[in-house]
């Protein structure tokens, strides 16, 4: 029994940033790492239900990217996965959701889970899509949004809620092998500790180019991708009026804001 | 053939109004001699075709489902049989929990060019761009579809103007191919909670959001919420750690404040998610120790600042 977590490494916008001369991207200079927010929901699931089995699940954290995306990989082996496999090849540059799909279906055929986990979104593109196109492209029962999951391993179904608009909740039963999309809140993801952390660090990953899943640089980049950057630009600036001065001078012009507001609702 | 087809989306009987705005947004897009086409999947879709007799529209196309809420599996297998049999230029659905159940498979298995999370189009040099948003907001990405005939988006809530006025557009079925389900849905549950609190008719809302740090920085919030006459609320983070009661979310998968006439908002960074429950609000004041929070964006008075010094003083006020 099997349960692959897709996990992304994200990037954040440092304060001063710029953007790349072809317009396109940011400088990779300007740009902070990190594990996807929700992946960290989604790896701590798999782990869970690791642990409720007592052994006998395999925990197989993916992710695509550069060498960089290893202190990721080595953060999920602290957490609790067994295996981390990372897959790169310079043509995978410039992939939208659906061409980084395309590995991560290469790798489910490969390593034939029982479940794949993904984050419902990544914080930063936030396309919402990985998963559920990496489901498409295998032909596997899909969801979306899985904000509580009840699943024995070696079972054939998994209910779930998912977790619908304006906290509405839909139960629903699922084949399995299936791919969830995780909800951020499911659970509450552990610290690893620095005993793992170590353990962690002597852990190998496994490095997987397009050849070894039977994919060409036709698949992925730009050329296996659904959309294009075409420019990426700082929009003009909201409305806010800034409410400028010391702490005690910016509250004073609030506290009136709050009296208006308490005035006109009398 | 070109065209565009609206995929609208409805829920438990009812059409989301989300359906109207994806209308409007084909509305900007036609061209002369373009037809817009809106498909409604439901185990009685016509009871929906009043609804959809809106300006803009010039057929309702309805699909008949197994199911009477959304399926991944019929949904996808209905959606592309509709799409191949009619090889519209763009397809338009919302980007909504529904949606990413189904239109990014969809889109990888048919090849059709796509971006979820948009809230602009154009067309430059007759090519449709669409416009979504990066990093939390603070960067815009223009996004193109070369060599696809047919290009599937998913549009943002409250981003396109909804149409006025009604139609009388032809009305026609679609017999979608049957497809194997592989998921039952079940029981519907409305989000409970011992905390009674009711987000959605507060007029006043204090707000706190990760900015807060820890859970226990919340009690400083309650009172200070208490002592202004305001609600207290959050934002995603802190119901997901338990911090407060996930009735007091304010955001897409929350509650919307759909009464309340002044927000504060300490701490909330402004993820598309919490907007989407609070941007209306006619005077919102955001409190954040970042210059370059998105919540800033939809502000109408922005406070540059550390959270817990402002709320120290702003107590001494009351």
């Amino acid at each position: 029994m099997k349960i692959l977590v897709a996990v992304k490494q994200v990037a954040a916008l440092d304060e001063d940033f710029e953007i790349r001369s072809d317009g396109r991207a940011i400088d990779p200079e300007f740009l902070v790492r990190d594990l996807n927010e929700w992946d960290d929901f989604s790896l701590e699931e798999a782990v869970k239900i690791k642990e409720a089995a007592g052994g006998s699940v395999e925990v197989l954290a993916v992710s695509v990217g550069p060498e960089e995306v290893d202190e990721s990989l080595r953060k999920c082996l602290a957490k609790g996965a067994d295996r981390a496999v990372r897959i790169w090849d310079p043509a995978v540059e410039g992939s939208d959701p659906v061409a980084i799909a395309r590995i991560l279906a290469a790798v489910t055929r490969r390593e034939a889970p029982d479940l794949l986990f993904a984050g419902v979104q990544s914080s930063d593109q936030a396309f919402a899509a990985t998963g559920i196109a990496t489901a498409g492209l295998l032909g596997w029962p899909h969801a979306a949004v899985v904000s509580k999951l009840s699943f024995a391993p070696g079972a054939k179904t998994a209910l779930f809620r998912r977790e619908l608009e304006g906290g509405l909740l839909h139960e629903v039963e699922i084949q399995v092998p299936a791919v969830l999309t995780i909800q951020a809140g499911i659970n509450t993801p552990r610290y690893a500790s620095l005993r793992s952390i170590k353990q962690a660090a002597a852990k190998p990953i496994e490095l997987f180019g397009l050849a070894d899943l039977g994919l060409t640089a036709a698949d992925v980049g730009e050329a296996g991708s659904l959309s294009r950057i075409r420019r990426i630009y700082v929009p003009e600036k909201g409305r806010a009026q800034l409410i400028e001065g010391s702490a005690a001078e910016q509250a004073r012009r609030l506290a009136a804001i709050i009296r208006e507001f308490q005035g006109a609702a009398v | 053939m070109s065209g565009i087809l609206v995929i609208g989306e409805q829920r438990r009987g009812e059409l989301r109004p989300i359906t109207l705005e994806l209308i409007g947004a084909a509305q900007r897009l036609r061209r002369d001699g373009v037809e817009v086409a809106v498909a409604i999947f439901a185990s009685e879709p016509a009871q929906f075709t009043a609804a959809l007799s809106i300006a803009g529209v010039d057929e309702i196309v309805t699909v008949a489902m197994d199911t009477p809420e959304f399926d991944p599996d019929g949904f996808e297998s209905a959606a592309g049989a509709l799409i191949e049999a009619r090889r519209p230029e763009v397809v338009l659905v919302a980007h909504s929990v529904d949606s990413f159940g189904f239109a990014a498979a969809l889109a990888a298995k048919h090849g059709f060019g796509f971006a979820t999370d948009v809230f602009k189009l154009d067309r430059i040099d007759g090519e449709l761009v669409a416009t979504r948003g990066g990093y939390g907001q603070k960067l815009s990405v223009e996004v193109d579809f070369p060599g696809r005939s047919t290009v599937l988006l998913a549009l943002r809530g409250s981003s396109f103007k909804t149409p006025e006025g009604s139609a009388a557009p032809r009305i026609g079925a679609f017999a979608a191919p049957r497809a194997t389900s592989r998921s039952v849905g079940k029981e519907f549950f409305e989000l409970s909670s011992a905390d009674d609190v009711d987000m959605t008719s507060a007029e006043f809302i204090l707000t706190v959001g990760r900015g807060i740090g820890e859970e226990a920085k919340v009690a400083q919030f309650s009172e200070l919420a208490d002592a202004i006459g305001a609600t207290l609320g959050c934002s995603r983070p802190i119901a997901d750690a338990g911090w407060l009661p996930k009735s007091r979310q304010v955001g897409q998968s929350g509650k919307t404040a759909t009464a309340c006439k002044l927000y504060i908002a300490m701490g909330v960074s402004g993820a598309i998610q919490h907007l989407a429950g609070m941007k209306h609000v006619n005077t919102i004041v955001a409190v954040n120790s970042d210059a370059g929070a998105s919540i800033f964006g939809v502000a109408t008075y922005g406070i540059v600042g550390d959270i817990f010094e402002i709320s120290e003083e702003l107590r001494r006020h009351f």
